[in-house]
């Protein structure tokens, strides 16, 4: 392209953006998290952080972050597979994205509705002859009902990689002697691995953070990294101690990209090995 | 195992009815006459007159339809510009450091980009409320459309714009007449998930909306924090039918548009 200054003209807005609204923000969150309440420096917010108290609650958030990006790989795999073998596949994905486009609150909003006191489970419950159960506001609830937001999300990434797949790898698989099993192991979860990566990535760091669902549902039995820094910042107004706990989040998240990003050289050269 | 057998079948419906039993109990309940999400009494439309006739209502339901236009109006703009411009870039080790810098409002949780954006808009003085709101969503947007745009971009081979310009187009021309029709698919995909991404936000709004301003989402938070109101379930009505007619516009609209491309 010789247009070379045009291009350059078209990127100004959009550096603009990247300096205000990508760098200056981090860059803030950072200073913010060196000050007291007072606005002094101070390192008095990093070692409150690595007391028992925030790191039992951060423990507790990446334990529930876990479970919900486990059940959500669990229902979501056989579900990709089921779905990239139907014969019109794309209109089925297209109804399994549908439900992530609704209003995330009109969703939680419903699980009010239907897990509580006199809502329909209790109802069904009550007419086989169990006593009524308190869900809602329970920690289990809050994992129903993130995993329920978050199954289109693992769906859609590991449908892309098993369509990928061309089903005769996993004939071949079969017709050498391989048991569903091993198939499965050793052939089919290998392949689709970047697929399973992306949607943990899609799932863990989301659920991290999560603090809207964990009021709603949860009542105040679960505390994610995502609640703590809403309470910080919004209720308690300590925007340094905030701020800190959202540079843990940011590394977290490098972390958990680094380990879920796409390593294509890498993993080209252990499969030349293997 | 291409085959799908009765087990498979009987799975994948659990799976669509789970996904899709909350959205429709919601709906059926804002029918009801009653006041509760619990047996269902008679059919009635008394919530949706509710909605339609509480005017702080309306006023949010207009605030969040002009906020998701106009963010993702202006982020589309230069969301486009900017993939635009970077296709162009020659240097690598920039296009990727800029690459990488879009991509860091997608990643990262909402919470961090909604605390972190209300220290800016304070820092910066910009009051909260409709225009803090605005920029947030302009913000959060851009790469999204970037994302959509740029595969177009490097999709389209350079050799279209070098016969333009031997023919004697100028820049401005090559611009409006070769690259934007050619990524015109890309441009409308990166417009409709900014407007989704805009209506679906809760968290970063939540954040950085003042006293005054309130959109949807942030508004059935508060509301469903009081406790069940039929209403919400009227509201849910509404932004399920606007949600689907997008979808379908959106559907419609592109499929038309590869069609064409393919011709």
């Amino acid at each position: 392209m010789q247009n070379k200054r045009s291009g350059s003209i078209t990127l100004v807005p959009y550096y603009v953006w990247i300096a205000l609204f990508v760098i200056a923000p981090i860059v803030l969150v950072g200073y913010y998290s060196l000050l007291d309440l007072e606005g002094n420096f101070t390192l008095e917010n990093y070692k409150n952080f690595l007391t028992p108290v925030y790191l039992k609650m951060t423990l507790s958030s990446f334990w529930y972050a876990f479970l919900i990006t486990t059940v959500c790989l669990v229902v979501s795999y056989p579900a990709a597979f089921i779905i990239s073998r139907l014969k019109n596949k794309q209109l089925w994905l297209m109804l399994i994205i549908i439900p992530s486009w609704i209003n995330l609150l009109l969703k939680t909003y419903a699980f009010i509705g239907i897990l509580g006191q006199s809502g329909p489970i209790n109802a069904f419950l009550a007419s086989i002859g169990f006593e009524k159960q308190q869900m809602l506001f329970t920690s289990a609830s809050f994992v129903f009902v993130s995993v329920y937001i978050f199954i289109p999300f693992m769906i859609l990434p590991i449908f892309n990689s098993i369509d990928k797949l061309s089903p005769a790898l996993l004939d071949a698989s079969r017709d050498l002697g391989a048991s569903r099993l091993y198939t499965l192991r050793r052939v089919m979860i290998p392949l689709t691995m970047d697929g399973i990566k992306a949607g943990i990535q899609a799932v863990f760091i989301p659920a991290l953070s999560l603090f809207m669902i964990t009021r709603l549902i949860a009542g105040n039995h679960v505390i994610t990294l995502g609640t703590a820094i809403e309470q910080q910042f919004l209720v308690t107004q300590n925007w340094g101690m905030g701020s800190t706990i959202a540079v843990f989040l940011i590394i977290f998240m490098f972390i958990i990209m680094a380990f879920t990003g796409e390593k294509k050289k890498k993993g080209a050269s252990r499969r030349g090995k293997n | 195992m291409a085959k799908i057998n009765t087990s498979s079948k009987i799975y994948l419906t659990l799976v669509f009815i789970v996904l899709y039993a909350p959205i429709f109990f919601l709906i059926f309940y804002s029918f009801n006459s009653g006041d509760s999400m619990t047996n269902f009494q008679s059919f009635t439309l008394d919530h949706y007159k509710d909605v339609f006739a509480d005017s702080r209502l309306v006023v949010i339901l207009l605030n969040t339809v002009v906020v998701a236009l106009l963010s993702a109006l202006i982020a589309t703009i230069i969301g486009t510009m900017g993939a635009i411009g970077i296709q162009t870039m020659r240097n690598r080790k920039l296009r990727n450091t800029v690459l990488s810098l879009n991509n860091i409002l997608i990643v990262s949780p909402d919470v961090i980009i909604g605390a972190s954006f209300l220290i800016l808009f304070t820092m910066v003085g910009i009051k909260l409320g409709f225009t803090s709101v605005l920029l947030s969503h302009i913000a959060f947007s851009i790469p999204i459309v970037v994302i959509m745009v740029l595969p177009k971009m490097q999709e389209m081979s350079n050799t279209l714009i070098d016969a333009a310009l031997d023919l004697g187009a100028s820049k401005k021309e090559v611009l409006t007449r070769v690259i934007l029709p050619y990524i015109q698919p890309g441009i409308f995909a990166g417009f409709f998930m900014a407007l989704t991404y805009s209506l679906d936000d809760f968290a970063v709004t939540f954040f950085v909306t003042g006293n005054g301003f309130s959109t949807l989402s942030v508004e059935i938070y508060s509301m469903a924090r009081a406790g069940v109101s039929l209403t919400v379930n009227a509201l849910s009505g509404i932004v399920f039918a606007v949600t689907m007619l997008l979808v379908l516009g959106y559907y419609f609209v592109t499929t038309r548009k590869m069609k064409g491309v393919r011709k």
